[in-house]
């Protein structure tokens, strides 16, 4: 009967094929928006997994989160070096994360930090060791992978943090980097991250740092400063704060709200606030993309009453040849369900597709973590809401067909 | 495997179809029902094949009484009209009846058939595409196709003219020999009398004695 059914499709390409791409296209809208909804959300929990707050300058604290915890954004500024000091004394804040950012490396963030960092996400090395002196560097995977760099290799930052023409003309030829380590997947942002020091950072940009980190001095420097305290001050970018108890989350953001440069932002309610923006806009498209999918449904159930009223000589010839009411029924039904499944495979290559080459042409999604093929158990649910569908529109026809009197056809027929 | 109808009576609207039908197929027979326009003719061959229930009398093949399951593993059934089934192509629908019949195919027996019947080079044309003389041999071998121990038409010839309609009389009587099968063939045609060795002359819902 599946034979038959398939045959039956064949013989109305047309019809078939407007079908199918109705429901691909509605499938493939519904997979997209899972994947972006889902995979954006496991990133940012993952990338701000045990980082309860963040420290930067006065400015927008979603960008904030952006830029220092997802990198995909500019920082709002900087900070004074002293505001780590200040977050240090606190009894209940069990780490300070220093981050320094200004530089890239063919797109990819060049981040100053220590080893708190490594602590912070887990990281692990597939190669070399850890940054140590000034200038040495630890790529994240995904740099190794696609600058094809190698332990002992030099490489130059440019200033920025993105890969940008206007990037190259400041590249930092004096002071190049050398590859000291090559870090494991991890599946999160800092396989897209170059790791060194706050030093090597302040060294790139002609800011002396002498007596090391957390301690307040005057130095001289390049480093573009939206809020910081003197030009050529050392400073950071941001702090990751991770507390001690929950007493910090009443005491410490409270504080930094009263220091005049900086601003306090707290990840999961940033990241929240984001899906929830995000969630809104999909849902227009997603309520779209179902009402293409009931659309498709009515196509099939449109196509299905018309062929059962066409080929209702084949379908008692059929039961003649001694076909039951089942399988008559049956292959009524299969020509619904093969319809919605081959839509549903085709939907979901083509928006598996889809990501694949968005990544390649929108760094941006690139950076955001979208990985192009790894199914979530949702997209079964979805493909069988679909298929469910097309049975469902093939069961008014196929009722149809089930009850067809033979010998009225025949008689009909002469 | 002999065919009998026993007293079959049929009504449709409250008038009379059929009433006080007997008649035995032995295996091997060749019977003509003849009978004009309106005398119950296809009404008599529905019931024998089991596609519609008798109002009255019963109708068996050997001892079991004919339904959809009989009908599938030993009927095969020549029609007028309704000859292949229009999305397959003419081999798709003996690999089909086979399939309908036993679940499987048997492309030998499909070879022999076609070339028998002088179409073994239309095998993958569509139904559409045959003219009428090679639609009829068509239907003649889906019918054949499964071996039915009964093969029964109806109205093979109608649209045929004389020599046609003899040709394919002819052609279904050696069939069925060849096939073992008996032959119920059901027309209005009195040309094909001297085909069949045995006529039975349906009037009025009766048949003549």
């Amino acid at each position: 009967m599946i034979d038959l059914a398939l045959a039956y499709l064949r013989d109305r390409p047309l019809t078939t094929a407007l079908n199918v791409l109705l429901l691909a296209i509605s499938v493939a809208m519904l997979v997209l928006l899972l994947q972006l909804g889902t995979q954006a959300s496991a990133r940012m929990g993952r990338d701000a997994e045990g980082i309860d707050l963040v420290v930067g300058a006065k400015g927008s604290p979603l960008q904030l989160i952006l830029s220092s915890v997802l990198h995909i954004d500019q920082p709002t500024g900087n900070i004074p070096l002293a505001s780590r000091a200040l977050l240090e004394r606190d009894p209940a804040v069990a780490r300070v994360v220093p981050l320094a950012l200004g530089d890239n490396f063919r797109g990819y963030r060049i981040v100053g930090t220590d080893a708190g960092f490594a602590a912070l996400h887990r990281l692990r090395l597939a190669a070399g060791r850890s940054f140590g002196a000034p200038m040495e560097a630890v790529l994240g995977a995904e740099v190794a992978r696609t600058t094809g760099a190698r332990i002992g290799q030099k490489f130059t930052g440019s200033h920025g943090l993105a890969d940008e023409d206007e990037g190259q003309d400041q590249a930092h030829d004096h002071a190049p980097f050398v590859t000291v380590g090559i870090l494991a997947p991890t599946g999160g942002v800092a396989d897209r991250l170059i790791l060194t020091s706050i030093d090597s950072v302040w060294q790139v940009h002609g800011v002396k740092a002498h007596h090391g980190l957390g301690e307040e001095h005057d130095h001289h420097g390049e480093r573009e400063a939206a809020s910081g305290p003197e030009p050529h001050e050392p400073e950071l970018t941001a702090l990751l704060v991770t507390y001690r108890n929950a007493a910090g989350a009443m005491r410490v953001p409270a504080m930094i709200d009263r220091q005049s440069a900086l601003q306090a932002a707290v990840p999961a309610t940033e990241t929240a606030r984001l899906l929830d923006l995000l969630g809104a806009s999909l849902e227009g498209l997603r309520v779209f993309a179902w009402l293409l999918a009931a659309t498709g449904g009515l196509a099939i159930l449109v196509a299905l009453v018309g062929m059962v009223h066409s080929r209702e000589g084949d379908l008692a010839l059929l039961r003649v040849m001694g076909a039951s009411r089942g399988q008559v029924f049956g292959t009524v039904m299969c020509e619904g369900v093969l319809t919605a499944l081959i839509g549903s495979a085709l939907g979901w290559i083509a928006a598996h597709g889809l990501i694949m080459v968005a990544r390649v042409n929108f760094p941006a999604l690139a950076e955001l973590g979208l990985a192009a093929w790894t199914p979530l158990p949702a997209e079964a649910a979805l493909a069988a809401a679909v298929v469910g569908i097309g049975a469902f529109a093939a069961l008014v026809p196929a009722l149809r067909v089930y009850r067809l009197d033979p010998v009225l056809v025949l008689a009909r027929a002469g | 495997m002999q065919l009998t109808a026993h007293d079959l009576g049929k009504t449709f609207g409250g008038r009379p179809i059929l009433s006080g039908v007997s008649l035995c197929l032995a295996p091997g027979d060749r019977a003509l029902l003849l009978g004009p326009s309106g005398s119950g003719k296809s009404t008599l061959l529905n019931l024998l094949c089991g596609l519609q229930r008798p109002d009255s009398g019963r109708v068996t093949l050997g001892d079991t009484p004919v339904d959809d399951g009989v009908r599938r593993r030993h009927f095969g059934i020549v029609f007028q009209s309704l000859r292949l089934v229009s999305a397959l192509s003419l081999r798709g629908n003996l690999v089909l009846a086979q399939k309908l019949q036993t679940g499987g195919s048997d492309p030998a027996r499909i070879d022999a058939l076609l070339a028998r019947l002088g179409i073994a080079q239309r095998a993958h044309a569509r139904p559409h595409e045959l003219s009428q003389g090679e639609a009829q041999r068509a239907a003649i071998a889906r019918a054949l196709v499964v071996r039915p121990a009964i093969l029964v038409a109806d109205e093979p010839t109608s649209a045929l003219d004389a020599a046609n309609a003899a040709a394919v009389a002819a052609l279904l009587g050696e069939l069925a020999e060849e096939a073992g099968a008996s032959l119920l063939v059901a027309t209005h045609d009195d040309r094909l009398r001297p085909h069949f060795a045995r006529t039975l002359t349906l009037a009025d819902g009766r048949l003549a004695a």
